[in-house]
């Protein structure tokens, strides 16, 4: 057993809904309790999507147990192709319904309905949301793509498929007009985009591509892996993420389908290169990022990171331990060790004791950071609704890059801000209560926050998807109390070396801005601890603070 | 039993004795798909309610899954709830699980020493394979006294729908109770309530005289009231199936009312207890009337907004017909469909016998035939889960999302109108975009 409190991934067939919800004419049948509906909700909710999933639940109960939950699901299954008239249906069970073994497979097969009907094998106690995702979309295109593509006529444009985007991902609406443009501009087609608004008819012409372009391996890399060796269909698997990711893709692509990249190499196609070169962008550098997502976005980022803003990394990972080779080799050319773990409660103790000055990762390590009093954005699913902006706002592609740009910078104290917050830190105007002025917490609150974060107050505002209950809630069922707080690790317990601060020192540490009050701190900590020393004084402070500059 | 009818003077609400089952109303009950939540979801407002106990469910990752994405992803930093999730070598075998559930267990309450009151809950899977959580919690209740207490209640959807998880729970919460061995007359109020509407009622109870009324549950697990032949015992909560059942095994008496939402069900409700206690009509009615009179006033304009609209309900709380009393009784709404899980007659027959005779009742649920029925009313509101909400507006229809009446303080007299606003918002908002 696995204690959890939050989770990264939903169990494996929630993967399969993400790939039925995104496609066109395909009905899944899950053989589940009725609680799983609530899965429903990820799609019309975080996605605002205007349809129900097309997901049929048989929703057997205590009573249907030993006698006829196999009746139950041959009926649902009747019944979902009588109404909806799919071209295609998938079939599984749930963790429940993998436990009665139905073989909701077998079931289907019998009633000899006239579409393919294929079964999923989701092992729920083994796998997860990403990998049953992976496994849907392969078992759909293995069984529907299964004839050659035709001979194409030598004259006619390059053909590519786009495989990946999906439901519930992380902008991957956005992601495909941006790479759908470029890919036009360059001169190369798309024949099929999958599984996004594909129908079953549009798997079956998957073939006739002359290449892949892999645009989310979580989702279809073992697809592309299978059309590569059945068909032959080369794979694009640079990851347009990033300024330089986006040339190299555009590079790699052009090579693999005969044509000349140069008009799209040209400089300024992105103003992320001037953005970040001219002057004000100085104060970038060196700054501390944490990136956690999935393992593509991560790896990506945090290229973006060192490379086109002049970050530093100090801590990657990934929650989906598929990647985990792929992860580890990216985190060992930063010199850091891989964090690969979906224990969330892991990733908040390594950004509590890395102190970044930005995070970025998914809505989970937004609200870690939150409560840390931590600058953050939203680089990777799981996603939760703001990350469905009205907006357009790709991450792959030059425009990707522009929107990177901004999204690793907004949420830091603006460089001239910084300067002047630091500069005039005596003046009463500008105490820490003050606070950045484009940060929505109140000025105090988040100041409190990083200058005492020893302190219990950590729970955290209400965030949910329901914004009117949002307050009701509190009121409902008590205040937001900070017994709820964690009890445990205080940043003593974290450094349990750590000598204590002088009174002297300690009100010298107050005199510092609050964002980098949390680095300064911890540097300090450090630096005494290995040096043995017994009390911080005013003097360790300073020490350490030229030890640490660079 | 009392059965409270006529003492608040209800206007549209015949006294019950004369209707009765002269007209029992057609129920429609349906037996196909489903789209609600499991009971494991009532752990989202429970474990704000008790405030030093912990809910772990013993599990899959579906189930902590569902309380995440049900919880509106995650509203607070280490909740006290958590999913113990099975994995493959749970499954083989039972010995290994339970071993497996003392570490965790153990580990927990390591972690967490302000816990007094732990509750394991059972899940679908833990369920079909036969995991005793009742021994678990015997043997763990044994190992960790007297510290921590451990219970243990089925949350799953095998077997409870949302609400009855709250039941499930409070019915497991009974025999911790002491047992009353008073003469004097107690007033027990039973159902999770948010800490501002029990210290409204608390007040309420008060002015008429009634000081020897508590709560249940507790907001403190050592505080459980003694429980006994001399309890007297209101639902605040039309779901509380099994936990009647429970106080009435202790020998407590239930008072059957209308439930207290709107202004004519809470004055129906607080009358059945000063019924049951002997207090005069006149203190009564000094005690209540401004409330009452305050609540009147807050709905009056809201009933000319709603007055006339229909309104489908799809099944979700077991809420559902006391709501559409309110709304049809009090602000002169059409029910077309009340859709409830489950639908307990004799706890609900006060607000049953005041709703609409031509309104359907419905028990259960197919969804798809449900929604069917709803396109082909076309309803001025639809009252529905976060599944079907959004798809339905995208049909044309308004919407009320039912999850928020579980989540909102919508009881008593002071809340009337924040109820009835709950269903006018969407109408409102209707009317005034121009997008
Ligand atoms: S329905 Fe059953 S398996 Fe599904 S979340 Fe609820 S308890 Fe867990
Ligand atoms: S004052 Fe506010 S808006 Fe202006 S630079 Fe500072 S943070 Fe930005």
């Amino acid at each position: 057993m696995q204690l959890t409190v939050w989770t990264y991934e939903g169990p494996p067939h929630v993967g399969a809904m993400r790939i039925a919800a995104a496609m066109q004419g395909v009905h899944f049948v899950l053989h589940a309790p009725q609680g799983d509906t609530y899965a429903d909700l990820l799609f019309t909710m975080i996605e605002r999507r205007d349809v129900r999933p097309p997901v049929t639940y048989t929703t057997f109960q205590a009573r249907d147990l030993g006698s006829d939950t196999a009746a139950l699901f041959k009926t649902a299954v009747a019944e979902a192709y009588a109404r909806f008239a799919p071209q295609c249906m998938i079939v599984g069970a749930s963790c429940t319904a993998e436990l009665i073994q139905d073989d909701p497979g077998g079931l289907a097969q019998a009633l000899d309905l006239p579409i393919p009907v294929l079964p999923l094998d989701l092992p729920s106690y083994q796998k997860k949301e990403n990998w049953g995702a992976a496994e849907t979309f392969y078992q759909i295109v293995r069984a529907l793509a299964k004839n050659p593509g035709r001979t194409k006529d030598a004259s006619a444009p390059p053909l590519c498929n786009l495989l990946g985007p999906t439901a519930l991902g992380f902008r991957h609406r956005d992601d495909l007009v941006e790479i759908t443009r470029l890919l036009a501009e360059l001169g190369v087609g798309v024949n099929v985009v999958a599984p996004f608004e594909a129908t079953p008819d549009d798997i079956a012409r998957l073939p006739d591509a002359d290449f892949n372009v892999l645009m989310y391996p979580e989702i279809g890399d073992q697809a592309a892996r299978w059309l590569e060796k059945t068909h032959g269909q080369p794979c694009i698997r640079t990851i347009p993420i990033g300024y330089a990711a986006t040339r190299a893709f555009i590079a790699e692509t052009a090579k693999l389908a005969g044509l000349d990249p140069t008009p799209l190499l040209t400089p300024n196609r992105s103003r992320l290169p001037w953005w970040s070169r001219s002057v004000d962008s100085n104060y970038l550098t060196g700054k501390r990022v944490f990136i956690f997502g999935d393992a593509t976005h991560a790896i990506a980022v945090a290229r973006v990171a060192r490379d086109e803003l002049g970050f530093e990394v100090v801590g990657l990972g990934c929650y989906n331990r598929e990647f985990a080779r792929e992860m580890r080799a990216a985190a060992a050319s930063y010199g850091l060790e891989a964090l690969i773990t979906d224990d969330y409660l892991l990733v908040e103790d390594a950004i509590d004791r890395l102190q970044p000055e930005l995070v970025l990762g998914t809505q989970m390590e937004r609200h870690i950071a939150k409560r840390l009093g931590l600058p953050c954005a939203v680089i990777s699913a799981p996603v939760h609704v703001q990350d469905f902006p009205a907006r357009y706002a790709p991450v792959m592609g030059f425009e990707g890059a522009n929107v990177l740009f901004d999204t690793l910078v907004h949420p830091l104290v603006m460089g001239l801000e910084e300067h002047l917050l630091a500069m005039f830190r005596d003046d009463f105007e500008f105490h820490d209560a003050a606070g950045p002025s484009h940060l929505h917490t109140a000025g105090s609150s988040a100041a409190k926050l990083a200058s005492d974060r020893n302190r219990a107050g950590r729970s955290d505002s209400a965030d949910t998807l329901y914004p009117d209950a949002t307050h009701s809630d509190d009121v409902r069922l008590g205040e937001v109390r900070s017994d709820d707080a964690r009890s445990g690790p205080s940043d003593s317990a974290h450094r349990p070396s750590a000598p204590p601060w002088s009174p002297e020192a300690q009100a010298e540490l107050m005199k510092i801005p609050f964002f980098v009050r949390g680095k300064a701190r911890r540097n300090t900590e450090l630096f005494a601890a290995e040096r043995g020393l017994p009390v911080i004084g005013v003097e360790a402070l300073y020490d350490a603070k030229s030890h640490f500059s660079r | 039993m009392s059965d409270g009818g006529g003492f608040a003077r209800l206007p549209s609400a015949a006294p019950l004795r004369d209707r009765d089952v002269a007209e029992p109303m057609a129920i429609l009950r349906e037996r196909g798909q489903r789209e609600v939540f499991c009971g494991l979801t009532g752990i989202v407002w429970l474990h704000r309610k008790i405030q030093d106990a912990f809910f772990l469910v013993v599990g899959s990752r579906t189930c902590a899954h569902l309380i995440q994405s049900a919880a509106g992803v995650m509203v607070f930093a280490e909740p006290r709830f958590a999913t113990a999730i099975m994995e493959e070598r749970d499954l083989a075998g039972l010995a290994d699980a339970n071993e497996e559930l003392d570490r965790i267990v153990e580990r927990l309450l390591a972690r967490r020493p302000d816990i007094k009151l732990l509750f394991l809950v059972g899940s679908c899977p833990s369920e079909v394979i036969k995991l005793d959580l009742s021994r678990a919690a015997a043997r763990l209740s044994a190992r960790h006294s007297p510290g921590v207490r451990v219970l243990n209640y089925s949350g799953s959807g095998i077997e409870t729908t949302f609400t009855q998880g709250e039941d499930a729970c409070l019915a497991s919460l009974v025999p911790e109770a002491p047992v009353s061995e008073e003469v004097a007359q107690d007033l027990l109020v039973v159902g999770a309530l948010p800490d501002i509407v029990e210290d409204q009622f608390q007040r309420l109870f008060a002015k008429m005289g009634l000081e020897r009324v508590s709560f249940f549950p507790p907001r403190r697990s050592g505080a459980i009231p003694a429980i006994g032949p001399n309890t007297r015992f209101l639902l605040a909560q039309p779901f509380l199936t099994d936990t009647a059942r429970a106080l009435e095994a202790r020998g407590a008496t239930r008072l059957s009312a209308q439930f207290p939402f709107g202004a004519e069900g809470a004055a129906h409700w607080f009358s059945a207890a000063a019924k049951a206690f002997g207090i005069s009509q006149e203190r009564f009615d000094e005690a209540i009337g401004p409330a009452r009179a305050r609540a009147e006033r807050a709905l009056a304009p809201l009933r000319a907004e709603l007055q006339g609209k229909s309104i489908f309900f799809f099944p979700d709380s077991q809420l559902e017909p006391c709501l559409a009393r309110f709304l049809s009784q009090e602000l002169g709404m059409r029910p077309l469909e009340v859709g409830t899980p489950y639908l307990n007659q004799e706890l609900l027959a006060p607000d049953l016998l005041a709703l609409p005779k031509q309104t359907r009742l419905s028990e259960g649920q197919d969804v798809d035939r449900q929604l069917d029925r709803c396109r082909a009313q076309k309803p001025d509101l639809v009252v529905c889960g976060l599944g079907l909400a959004n798809p339905l507006e995208r049909e044309g229809m308004a919407t009320k999302w039912s999850i928020e009446l579980v989540f909102s303080p919508v009881h008593g007299f002071d809340c009337a109108a924040d109820l009835a606003n709950l269903f006018a918002r969407p109408l409102r908002r209707r009317a005034g975009l121009k997008v």
